[in-house]
């Protein structure tokens, strides 16, 4: 068991590498969702297979899917992975890492000061997650739906593009921020 | 003695008057008023004075208390008057040459536009002099030394419009302030050792105090010192006579500069209970007398000439208090009043007649052209001069002379500077007489066809009946006060000595005739060297006066002995300097400080605030970074 | 099952989160930008996971259910910011966002 937890914690950990390095956006996503079943299996391995499911099903499964149907509906392609090359410069990198890694070097310093701390896995099963969600956290469950909610209306909401219908002789581009040189163009079709 | 109180009311009265109203006046009406209330104050005053002689009072003086002036916890002040032997001399003086004066201005101040100001002020002077000579208690006093510093402010800048008048008139105000500001802190001192500030009290309890302040002598000496024009703040005199010839007659030869010489006589307790302070008030009296007599040698304003030698005058006065010749020193005031009175009203004519001409090498020929004023201006200069015998200066400056050499206080240093100061004193009023009456007329006193003839060029009966009044007085009011090896009369120490005490003179004394002998030569001295310099010029004088060195000596002399220029670069410069400095107000600038730096840090720091994702992640991650090296290092 | 240190997994758990840290610093995109919060927050709910499998409690697993739904919410409001975004300033650069200054 401890062994399919190195194992799933090293994959996970190079996965993540991955990601933060890659240009090509649809690369990055792959990588993440690599991550992502190797996380699982940690949890898997930590005797929590209700949350290994779920991040199977719910963040792999959904919302990485969602970044890829955003990254597929932008189009973003070569020309960002070009952009990205040119953007991600040594001299940018450099700096922060160095201090997100003092950050590390603390945080694991903190951690092995303390006294040993000994997991011993026994599986917490979906039945024991389920009484408890229904039990105790009755509450956070209901705020939960709330959340989800808001995120749905908001999400609506916010990414409806307004179609305003001109004619074509008083097309004026609808973004407020550049100025381009009026060229007549047809009503827009993306949508 | 209730008619104590008019003597300082009437001319109180005529300046509210003039004041008040006086330019709704009719002309002919201001100068009765403004010289009928010193005439009258005269009269009632030598009515007194005949009455104080004939009949003396019991303890010596005439009191007249007019009403409580404040009450401040045991403090109890009020406004008394007091009329004794030394007072006397000194309110007939200010009232009688007073008079004098005023019916002289009638005259000489006619064409002026201000000429009811010019009384009013000149009323108000006179009744503070006489407030400050008669004076019950120390504050009183002290009000009429104000009372006359600002009036000195006031006529010396009366033609106010041109600037010179007024900086003149500024510059006397500071600098005898500073002799006001040191005389208040020994007043405050002084109250502080006796408790009271009432006058007979404080010289009846000053000997018998259990302590004894030395500053207070000393600090009432600076005070002195200001109000009199001595070393070191004498340099307000010469400039002073920006003022009109009336008021450098009244106030800066007979009255206000002798109020130092008043002080110090009337403290004389005080003085005398304190080695120190009186040889303090004679060193200074014969430095002054000798560094404004060689400045005045030199000197071509007839007006400043008068004012140097007033100041080395009331430096033989100061001698004469410091070695404890009191009785000479009020002699000595007494006759100067007059000789010099004379001199600058005899000097305001001559002045008008010549077009506002002051420079006396522009003068010369004055002698048969204007007769009246050739004859009482000589009579004046032989009375400055010290002529032996003939002129009232003559007695006056004899008794000082003697006592400087041969008083218990007196030594030998003290009386040959005294006695260089005569034969000083006797070359500049020779000088001064050769140059402006004697020679070929260099201006003349004829006017232009067409204009108006100036005032005093056939002047009127109101300026030459006080002219000639004070020319016999200079000759003759020597007679009462004889030395003691020519007669037997003293009757002025005589009556001065009912105040103030006699003069110890030392054991041994020298021949008394032979240093009148000395004293006369001398004098004569002077006169002869003035002849042969000023009337007689031959070339190789002139050649030696022209030379590199006397120009030199004679430019350091002119300037005051550099004075002016020692205190420009000492206060004047510094103080415009910090002025200029502190242009924009340097205390502003602490807060201005804190408002700009405040603005900075407000520009660094919203530095931080630019907007860019990134860089806030980065605040962040550097604080919780602290905050962990904090817990993991602590 | 099996008994382990528990300091390896909160240890895996922060190398996860300070590089999700990193890529947040790092990128200047913004889908890389959100992509690296979504690990950062995935390592936090590994840390609670870890955290109720010590004591044997659902609690931990219940926490990473609320993360998990926070984050689903969050994905997608941010995604339709992101979009309004790309089509007012044209560029998915989040340096051009800087007009929320002095």
């Amino acid at each position: 068991m401890s062994l399919l937890f190195y194992i799933s914690s090293f994959v996970a950990i190079l996965a993540t590498v991955m990601v933060i390095t890659r240009y090509h956006p649809i690369h990055a996503l792959l990588y993440l969702v690599v991550s992502l079943l190797a996380v699982a299996m940690v949890f898997l391995s930590l005797g929590a297979p209700f949350v290994a499911v779920l991040e199977v099903i719910i963040y792999a499964g959904a919302i990485m899917v969602l970044f890829i149907f955003f990254i597929m509906m932008l189009n973003l392609g070569s020309e960002t992975a070009q952009q990205e090359k040119n953007w991600l410069q040594p001299r940018v990198w450099v700096g922060p890492s160095l201090l997100s890694l003092v950050l590390l070097g603390e945080v694991v310093m903190l951690l092995l000061k303390g006294q040993n701390i000994v997991i011993q896995t026994s599986v917490v099963d979906a039945r024991k997650v389920a009484l408890s969600l229904y039990g105790e956290y009755i509450v956070g469950v209901e705020l939960t739906g709330f959340l989800l909610m808001a995120g749905i209306v908001g999400a609506a909401h916010i990414g409806k593009q307004k179609k305003r219908n001109l004619h074509r002789f008083l097309q004026e581009n609808e973004n407020t921020g550049t100025t381009i040189k009026t060229i007549i163009c047809p009503p827009s079709t993306v949508k | 003695m209730p008619l104590l109180a008019f003597i300082p009311t009437l001319p109180l009265l005529g300046f509210l008057v003039l004041s008040l109203a006086g330019r709704a006046l009719p002309k002919k009406l201001i100068a009765p008023i403004g010289a009928g209330t010193i005439c009258i104050a005269s009269v009632i005053t030598m009515l007194l004075c005949a009455r104080f002689l004939l009949t003396p009072p019991a303890d010596g003086a005439y009191t007249q208390t007019l009403w409580q002036w404040f009450n401040i916890g045991s403090l109890s002040v009020s406004i008394s008057l007091r009329l004794d032997a030394l007072s006397l001399v000194f309110v007939f003086i200010i009232t009688f040459v007073g008079a004098l004066i005023h019916i002289y201005s009638a005259a000489f101040m006619r064409q002026d536009r201000d000429y009811a100001r010019f009384f009013a002020c000149m009323n108000l002077f006179v009744c503070s002099m006489l407030v400050l000579v008669m004076a019950g208690n120390l504050v009183l006093l002290y009000l009429g030394w104000e009372g006359v510093g600002l009036c000195s402010y006031l006529l010396i800048g009366f033609w106010y419009e041109t600037p010179a008048n007024s900086n003149a008139a500024n510059k006397a105000f500071y600098i005898t302030r500073i002799g006001d500001t040191a005389m208040a802190i020994g007043l405050f001192l002084l109250y502080k050792e006796l408790g009271t500030f009432t006058i007979p009290a404080i010289l009846h309890d000053a000997p018998q105090a259990p302590s004894y302040n030395t500053l207070i002598p000393l600090l009432l000496l600076a005070g002195a010192m200001g109000k009199s024009a001595q070393l070191p703040l004498q340099t307000w005199l010469p400039d002073a006579m920006a003022g009109p010839s009336p008021v450098s007659a009244l106030i800066h030869a007979a009255t206000m500069v002798t109020a130092g010489v008043y002080l110090i006589a009337r403290m004389h307790v005080l003085f005398q209970l304190s080695p120190l302070a009186m040889t303090a008030t004679a060193v200074i009296g014969a430095l002054t007398l000798f560094i404004a007599g060689c400045s005045a040698m030199v000197q071509t304003d007839i007006k400043r000439i008068l004012a140097y030698s007033t100041i080395s005058q009331i430096g033989y006065m100061f001698l004469a208090l410091g070695v404890g010749a009191w009785s000479a020193a009020i002699f000595h005031f007494f006759t100067h009043a007059f000789f010099k009175a004379l001199l600058f009203l005899a000097a305001g004519v001559v002045i008008e007649a010549l077009h506002h001409e002051h420079n006396i090498f522009k003068m010369g020929g004055l002698k048969n052209k204007m007769p009246v004023v050739f004859l009482t201006f000589l009579a004046g200069a032989a009375a400055l001069a010290a002529l032996p015998l003939v002129s009232a200066g003559f007695y006056s400056k004899d008794q000082i002379l003697w006592y400087a050499w041969n008083a218990a206080n007196g030594n030998a240093a003290l009386g040959s500077i005294a006695l260089a100061g005569a034969f000083i004193t006797s070359f500049y009023t020779t000088r001064l007489l050769l140059v402006v009456f004697w020679g070929e007329s260099k201006t003349t006193p004829a006017h232009p066809p067409g204009q108006p003839p100036p005032i005093a060029y056939r002047p009127g009966p109101l300026m030459t009946v006080p002219l000639v009044i004070l020319g016999i007085l200079s000759l003759t009011s020597g007679f009462i006060e004889w030395p003691h090896n020519l007669l037997h009369l003293t009757l002025f120490s005589h009556h001065v000595q009912k105040t103030l005490p006699a003069t110890l003179l030392k054991e041994n004394l020298p021949s008394e005739s032979a240093f009148q002998v000395i004293t006369t030569l001398v004098t004569l001295a002077g006169i002869y060297l003035a002849y042969i310099v000023y009337y007689r010029s031959p070339a190789s004088i002139l050649q030696w006066r022209q030379s590199r060195r006397m120009m030199a000596i004679r430019d350091f002399l002119f300037d005051g002995w550099k004075f002016d220029a020692l205190y420009r670069t000492l206060f004047v410069k510094p103080f415009v300097f910090i002025t200029r400095v502190n242009k924009s107000d340097i205390s502003d600038r602490l807060y201005n400080g804190i408002a700009q730096a405040s603005l900075m840090l407000n520009r660094m720091v919203s530095l931080s605030q630019n907007g860019s994702l990134r860089w806030y992640i980065v605040g962040v991650l550097a604080g919780i970074l602290f905050i962990i090296t904090l817990q993991l290092f602590t | 099952m099996s008994s382990f240190n528990g300091e390896i997994v909160l240890i895996v758990a922060a190398i996860l989160f300070v590089l999700g840290l990193i890529g947040v610093l790092t990128r200047k995109n913004i889908i890389f930008i959100l992509l690296s919060v979504e690990i950062m927050l995935n390592s936090a709910g590994l840390a609670f996971v870890a955290a109720g499998a010590k004591w044997q409690q659902p609690d931990g697993q219940v926490m990473f259910l609320f993360i998990l739904a926070m984050a689903a919410a969050e994905v997608s409001v941010g995604l339709a910011l992101v979009l309004q975004i790309y089509h007012q300033h044209k560029t998915l650069d989040v340096d051009g966002l800087k007009e929320l200054r002095d």
